[in-house]
């Protein structure tokens, strides 16, 4: 299975699925209702059982975004896969029922971005403090936010 | 192809509440001044003697002997945060041997006078810090070394970094650098042994050196 086949299954199966091929990889923009899906599909009957990363994009006014990087190391090609999650909004489907080791990157994720995760089996923070106040990644933190009595 | 996973679980909000943060907030700037600590009746005894006409001729001899004393054996408790414990490791290693000083690093914060930071201190291992730091017996003393433990340096701008070691506890001597080299940081400790040998009154800090800072 090279690209273009992948394309057009993925065409084929998700019809509100943009595909953009180019680069190292597919570059595929899924709706946040069909994210979990799609990554079934994708492990499933694209065998992209090698999951990369996952991380988000904060768009300021266009909301957030996340992005995960799945491969098949088979057949030697690679999906990135992005979702906006809309203006304000922080819920996105939770890929740790396909993918276990997106538990960590998930948590990470929450923890900088504050994207919460749903059907998460342990959405904790995984970096920061647990009494940290605010997701540093975000556009909207403050660099100088107070952090008390340290500084 | 089917995938079972894990059962959904969405859990209660992580981050404490405000009011708790608070609370916590209050617990550390509760805490006592770090300082120097002796007992009343060691202050008393000693002023007294200083007060005493003639008595200069026996506190400045005791803080002589007892200055150089402390300063002849100055125990680092081994605390490498970041790359400039390397440079730390290299000055207590063969080439620069810190030995001759009289400084042998001890992995026990209960047998050690002096406190080298060597590295970048992060919000998360500040309390981790001052808790070793607490456990040092009297008189202590400590070391900032490098850009990140005297300031933030380069990561002065990023969210988690504690700006500057003397936010957590009180710091002696700085040794610049990114990283200080072992020349650097001997250079440190050699102004901390001249620091140490101008305590008055058999242990009290006095007014800051010109010629040490």
């Amino acid at each position: 299975m090279t690209d273009t086949d992948a394309g057009a299954r993925i065409a084929a199966e998700f019809p509100d699925v943009v595909v953009t091929p180019g680069g190292s990889a597919l570059t595929i923009t899924v709706p946040v209702s069909q994210w979990l899906a799609f990554a079934q599909f994708a492990k499933g009957a694209l065998a992209c059982r090698w999951f990369s990363f996952l991380s988000a994009v904060d768009w300021k006014d266009e909301g957030l975004e996340v992005i995960a990087w799945v491969e098949n190391t088979d057949e030697h090609f690679n999906l990135l896969l992005k979702t906006k999650l809309g203006p304000g909004q922080t819920a996105c489907p939770s890929l740790v029922s396909v993918y276990r080791g997106a538990n960590w990157m998930e948590r990470e994720c929450f923890d900088m971005f504050g994207v919460v995760f749903d059907g998460h089996p342990d959405l904790r923070r995984m970096l920061l403090p647990d009494d940290w106040v605010g997701h540093p990644l975000l556009k909207s933190y403050a660099v100088d936010t107070p952090y008390p009595p340290y500084r | 192809m089917e995938i079972k996973g894990p059962v959904p679980v969405v859990p209660a909000p992580v981050w404490r509440t405000f009011k708790d943060l608070q609370e916590w907030e209050a617990l550390h700037q509760s805490r006592p001044a770090r300082g120097d600590t002796y007992s009343s009746a060691f202050e008393s005894l000693t002023e007294g003697i200083h007060a005493f006409p003639g008595g200069f001729l026996v506190t400045a001899p005791a803080d002589a002997f007892l200055n150089w004393a402390r300063k002849s054996s100055v125990w680092p408790v081994t605390f490498g945060l970041a790359c400039c414990a390397i440079e730390m490791m290299a000055t207590f290693a063969s080439r620069f041997d810190v030995e001759r000083l009289g400084m042998v690093p001890w992995a026990s914060p209960r047998h050690s006078d002096l406190m080298i930071i060597s590295g970048t201190v992060t919000i998360k291992m500040a309390p981790m810090l001052l808790r070793i730091y607490d456990q040092m017996p009297d008189p202590k003393w400590a070391v900032s070394m490098g850009s990140c433990a005297n300031s933030g340096g380069p990561f002065r701008h990023g969210y988690h970094v504690v700006k500057g070691v003397d936010r957590v506890i009180p710091v002696d001597v700085y040794v610049p650098g990114c990283p200080p080299p072992p020349e650097s940081l001997l250079n440190g400790l050699l102004l901390l042994q001249e620091q140490i040998s101008h305590f008055r009154r058999t242990g009290q800090r006095g007014p800051a050196n010109e010629k040490v800072d």
